[in-house]
């Protein structure tokens, strides 16, 4: 059986930067692997064509193709091995690789460490349960994208959009350049889960309306959608009778919520994370199957690909070491959860033996807007780090860095905990 | 009297509250709101002469798998010309290989902004 030091799965930006890091710190460019299923390397930056990428990276705000295309030269330069068109079918316990290729057949590979970075699918209608026919013209935005930016088509003329994250905004002032006309766009919560800026950019620019606590109750048409019911919704997100209105329309977007894409995670039987939808990880990154590491959207969802980057870095290191160096003695592993307030904390674990310095930092997500709360970090119920935080919301992640303090009690305890007060 | 008009920042993704306030005859008194300079004159250009990059693509020919090439302009353009500056780049088509940062179509609009070409494409192998 074939062996490579490094196997990534997934070539895009949490792909191309692992490899790129696993190559720095010493992994010859011939034994790292990388398998993208689509045909070429960039992942989904591919069809964000708008500007806002690279801020932290680069100083500057880049497309996505811009900002994976850097990437994809850089693998390129260091001679990294990638193979596009494969599609990973099965990892196991031992790291054997299956994966299919046009080119290359059925292959199994062995390898000394395995990243995961396949990133995150759209959430769909089905998982939201609207009534209704099932004509054509429902779509999530990001399969809206692909259609206008890679392939040119323009999926409708008339449209409603259901959410209000970051890609139903850019997709709303998408199809506005490209002629269509955006009726409105819907939001189930009282605020918005998309970034201030891309409301005045993407919807105010072209004064579409958006109408918070509002959702599409019904689907009308029978061959292509002619037009939904939108009604108001209570503070419970249930409808409120008489508040419905019907909306002519052939095309309603879906943005909705972004899930990790983990089927190969769970087929291996990794531990996954209930609230991220993505594995438990420690702070090398490192899965509950020593030697897999995973970083990315396939971990948990991101905002901005700057720390998708930084975070493939991390993973992209440890699993260097890990070909060196082989498992770590199994040391003490300390938990990690979020309270009063916060959803959820990655990693789900620290491994008190393992690399503990001021760059570790705790990654989570508040359940509620909030504005001018402490935020806790405390070891075994002993506050270590206390951060005031002006304003707080879902759609933001959040971080608190490691100091000395917290890094001594953390050596020594035996749980952590992160709360706002 | 005085008004206050309100706007989102957009340069960067904070998306700070800015404030501006005018007087009577039009003029800008105060500007407040903003975490940095850049915001500022962001508040200032919005109330005098609002401009926006423009990101959209163009027809590729030439290519292996791409039919449509992710371009950008290389600085700002008025607001009240994108329709117009889409129209005129809805004819344009680009001819594969092509290369990341390549002027596309020199100051296209008579603003002294070019379209930059964003990615990279090798031309197709069966010609």
């Amino acid at each position: 059986m074939d062996f490579k030091k490094i196997i990534i799965v997934g070539g895009g930006p949490a792909g191309l930067a692992a490899a790129i890091e696993a190559n720095r710190c010493g992994i010859a460019p011939k034994d790292i692997l990388i398998l993208e299923r689509d045909r070429e390397l960039g992942g989904i930056l591919n069809q964000c064509i708008h500007a806002g990428f690279g801020l932290h990276m680069f100083g500057e705000e880049l497309t996505g193709p811009e900002y994976a295309g850097r990437f994809i030269d850089e693998v390129r330069a260091r001679g990294i091995g990638y193979l596009c068109d494969a599609m990973v079918l099965s990892i196991s316990a031992e790291r054997e690789v299956a994966f299919v290729s046009p080119t290359e057949g059925f292959c199994r590979v062995k390898a000394g460490a395995i990243v995961l970075a396949m990133g995150c699918r759209e959430r769909t209608r089905g998982a939201l349960n609207i009534a209704g026919s099932r004509p054509a013209g429902i779509y999530s935005a990001g399969t809206a994208q692909r259609y206008v930016n890679i392939n040119g088509y323009l999926p409708g003329k008339r449209v409603v959009i259901l959410g209000s994250g970051d890609i139903g905004l850019i997709m709303a002032r998408r199809m506005t350049l490209e002629g269509a006309k955006v009726l409105r766009v819907c939001e189930l919560m009282p605020y918005s889960g998309g970034l201030p800026r891309n409301i005045a950019q993407c919807l105010d620019d072209f004064d579409i309306p958006l109408y918070l606590s509002h959702t599409v109750t019904g689907i009308h048409g029978k061959e292509r959608l002619e037009g939904v019911t939108v009604a108001k919704v209570d503070d419970d997100r249930r409808p409120i009778p008489g508040t419905e209105e019907y909306i002519e329309c052939d095309t309603l977007l879906l943005s909705v919520g972004l899930l990790p894409e983990n089927e190969l995670t769970k087929e291996a039987g990794i531990v996954l994370d209930r609230i991220t939808g993505g594995a438990q990880v420690d702070q090398s990154m490192q899965t509950s199957m020593p030697g897999v590491f995973a970083c990315g959207n396939v971990l948990h969802v991101h905002d901005l690909v700057d720390f998708v980057t930084k975070e493939a870095y991390r993973a992209g290191a440890s699993a260097a070491r890990f070909t060196a160096e082989g498992a770590a003695p199994a040391g003490k592993m300390l938990p990690t959860a979020g309270k009063s307030g916060v959803r959820y904390v990655m990693p789900q674990k620290l491994d008190a033996n393992g690399t503990l310095d001021t760059d570790t930092a705790l990654f989570f997500r508040v359940d509620n807007i909030y504005r001018d709360k402490y935020v806790v970090l405390s070891v075994d119920g002993v506050e270590v780090i206390r951060t005031k935080k002006r304003f707080l919301e879902p759609g933001q992640m959040e971080t608190v860095k490691l100091n000395d303090t917290a890094i001594a009690a953390i050596r020594a305890g035996s749980a952590v905990t992160v709360s706002l007060e | 009297m005085s008004t206050v008009i309100r706007k989102t920042c957009i340069v960067c993704p904070l998306g700070c509250h800015l404030e501006a306030e005018l007087a009577d005859d039009g003029q800008i008194l105060l500007v407040r709101g903003n975490t940095c300079r850049r915001g500022e004159s962001y508040m200032r250009d919005e109330l005098t002469d609002p401009r926006r990059t423009l990101t959209t693509t163009v027809r590729l020919v030439g290519a292996e798998n791409d039919a449509y090439l992710p371009v950008k302009t290389d600085g700002t353009i008025p607001k009240g010309r994108l329709f117009e500056a889409m129209k005129v780049l809805s004819g344009i088509t680009v001819t594969a290989p092509v290369v990341r940062g390549d002027v596309i179509c020199e100051d296209f609009l008579g603003e002294g902004v070019n379209l930059v070409a964003g990615k990279t494409v090798e031309a197709s192998s069966c010609g």
